[in-house]
């Protein structure tokens, strides 16, 4: 029995969340490998074998896996599935795009964004937007699931995996990569940054978006973040958008300006350590999961609060 | 080119719902139930194509019980041409649900199958890359933008960090996420109208495909609710509590 990880990486830097996939894969008590698909991705591949617990890196290098689509990594995995029991990764859209297409193809249900690990094949999972919690038991012969990433401490980086190269399958020639388009940011990666600034509607346009809350999180060194409706708005990318259906993050700071709390986004961000809301609204659903509350303008209080900060 | 759109029936996005009381699960009895709403972005996108003049026949498709026909009716108001209700009283998982849908892309021979990106009850998001799995069709996923050319479908997706775009050669799965479009409100005489139009029953026992659940659930709870903590009056305030009782320097 040996579990498969499905490694994140940007071709050159291997995604911290493997780090924390590991640590959800020490669960079974077996070897461990990690699977890092891409044309050349030496680097991240070394970073993948220096994590503690990683028996073995396999790699495969191909021109089509330059850019990973989800029905190549698919294809891959299950080309050398029948050595795995357990295939998993850290929750992400990378691994939300691939990882179902793997568990249908080998005619497995599929354990979506695994809270916590009970039993080799019995999870705690959330539905409805955080506010159900599941216990589900999975009795297929592999274990398909994508693991909350911030639930699970990361792996040290003190090992030595072998790595093995592999062979992968023909291209799927019916998808083509075309393009990509990543926000520019000197800020820290929203997922694992240890303050989040995140402000709604209410900053009223992308330029006030800016202006008020990025002197904050530069003073900080946090990183940005947006409910739904100021994504909508435009006022702020969608890929920083906090939520059921964004980003889930769980920094030690978390200062929500200008949000109202509605659940879906709540469900983003209610793991933080330390809360504070800034809405003039007394009665805003925000300050029920605050640790701090502050009913104020945020035009007032936030500029006020960006200069006091040492 | 013929559009097939997936719609499940939810409990409300406003609606909290709760656990009965000996924990084996949740208890929907009598709450509010709607379209799922990524569902919604799929059928506005569909009939977006037909309007355009891309497509000539949109079908929306849903697996439940009987009560599954308002949502059918929902998007046959906001523009579909007709309906299917696959009908069963069994809790359907997303495997099944692409093997479900599976049967029916064969049957109808779309050349675009819409879904949602993430249904709000099991917060799954894995049925539209199952069902591209099974037929072995290209897929876009978390779309929030789309294009038809000839065979060629160009989908922009929100991934982490920023978009991607891909090109698929249909037929192709793609599930909608919000940004998409912004659905239609339904008017009165278009539910009216709605009622003329199709809804055919299968049996989902007709399509002979398994359905049972491969996860067995074990038990509900609820989160550790955060406690709501203490409202400060200033920002001196609140800082001096961030520094002094959380040992955060800032
Ligand atoms: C299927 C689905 C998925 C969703 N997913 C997400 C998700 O992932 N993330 C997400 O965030 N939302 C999501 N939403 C939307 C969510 O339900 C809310 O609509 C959204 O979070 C509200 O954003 P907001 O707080 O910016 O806006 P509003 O709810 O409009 O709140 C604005 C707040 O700002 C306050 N305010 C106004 N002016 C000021 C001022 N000058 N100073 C201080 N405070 C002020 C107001 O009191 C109010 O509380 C989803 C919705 C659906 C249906
Ligand atoms: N019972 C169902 N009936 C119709 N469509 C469904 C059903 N279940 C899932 N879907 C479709 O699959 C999408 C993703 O669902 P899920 O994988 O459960 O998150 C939904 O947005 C729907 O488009």
């Amino acid at each position: 029995m040996t579990i498969l990880i499905l490694a994140e990486h940007d071709g050159v830097q291997l995604n911290p969340s493997v780090q924390q996939a590991v640590t959800a894969a020490k669960a079974w008590n077996s070897a461990i490998h990690v699977l890092v698909a891409g044309n050349g991705a030496d680097a991240a591949t070394k970073q993948a074998a220096s994590i503690h617990g990683v028996e073995g890196v396999i790699q495969v290098n191909a021109s089509h896996l330059e850019n990973l689509i989800a029905e190549d990594v698919a294809n891959l995995i299950v080309s050398i599935s029948k050595d795995y029991s357990v295939i998993l990764a850290a929750h992400s859209s990378f691994s939300k795009n691939a990882l179902p297409r793997v568990a249908a193809l080998l005619d497995v249900a599929m354990i979506s964004d695994v809270l916590e690990i009970k039993a080799n094949n019995t999870y705690v999972r959330s539905i409805y937007a955080g506010n159900v919690l599941t216990t589900v038991l999975s009795s297929d012969a592999v274990q398909v699931l994508t693991i909350h990433g911030s639930n699970f401490n990361a792996a040290a980086l003190t090992g030595n995996a072998t790595i093995a190269l592999v062979d992968a399958p023909p291209a799927f020639d019916k998808t083509q990569w075309k393009s990509e388009i990543r926000s520019q940011s000197d800020r820290p990666a929203l997922s694992s940054a240890k303050i989040v600034v995140s402000g709604g509607r209410s900053l009223g346009s992308a330029e006030h978006f800016e202006k008020v809350l990025s002197p904050l999180a530069s003073k900080l060194g946090a990183a940005l973040g947006a409910t739904r409706a100021a994504v909508d708005a435009g006022y702020a990318p969608n890929d920083i958008q906090v939520g059921q259906t964004g980003v889930v993050v769980a920094p030690e700071l978390y200062i929500a300006v200008g949000v109202s709390g509605a659940i879906q986004h709540t469900y983003g961000m209610r793991d933080s350590k330390v809360v504070v809301a800034i809405n003039q609204d007394p009665d805003a659903p925000i300050f029920q999961v605050a640790d701090y509350g502050l009913v104020a303008d945020l035009f007032d209080v936030v500029p006020a609060l960006t200069a006091a900060i040492q | 080119m013929k559009i097939l759109v997936a719609v499940k029936r939810v409990v409300d996005y406003n609606v909290k719902v709760r656990i009965k009381p000996d924990g084996s699960d949740v208890d929907i009895v009598g709450v509010k139930m709607g379209i799922n709403p990524f569902d919604e972005n799929a059928i506005e996108e569909a009939i977006r194509l037909k309007e355009k003049g891309l497509a000539t026949e949109v079908i929306a498709v849903s697996l439940g019980g009987s009560a599954n026909q308002d949502v059918l009716r929902h998007a046959l108001a906001m523009g579909a041409d007709r309906a299917i209700l696959i009908e069963t009283d069994v809790d359907l998982q997303p495997l099944v649900v692409a093997k479900l849908l599976k049967a029916i892309v064969e049957r109808e021979k779309p050349d675009l199958i819409l879904l949602g990106k993430q249904a709000i009850d099991d917060d799954a998001g894995q049925t539209g890359q199952m069902l591209a799995a099974l037929l072995d069709y290209p897929q876009g996923t978390f779309a929030s933008a789309i294009e038809i050319e000839a065979n060629t479908l160009t989908v922009t997706r929100e991934v982490d960090g920023g978009t991607e775009t891909l090109a698929l050669t249909l037929p192709a799965v793609v599930t909608a996420d919000l940004r998409l479009n912004e659905p239609r409100f339904v008017k009165l005489p278009n539910l009216m109208m709605a009622r003329k139009k199709p809804i055919e029953a299968i049996n989902v026992t007709a399509l002979g495909i398994a359905i049972e659940p491969r996860l067995k659930l074990i038990q509900v709870a609820e989160p550790a609710v955060r406690k709501a903590g203490i409202k400060v009056g200033s920002v001196e305030e609140l800082l001096n509590k961030l520094r002094t009782h959380e040992g955060i320097l800032v």
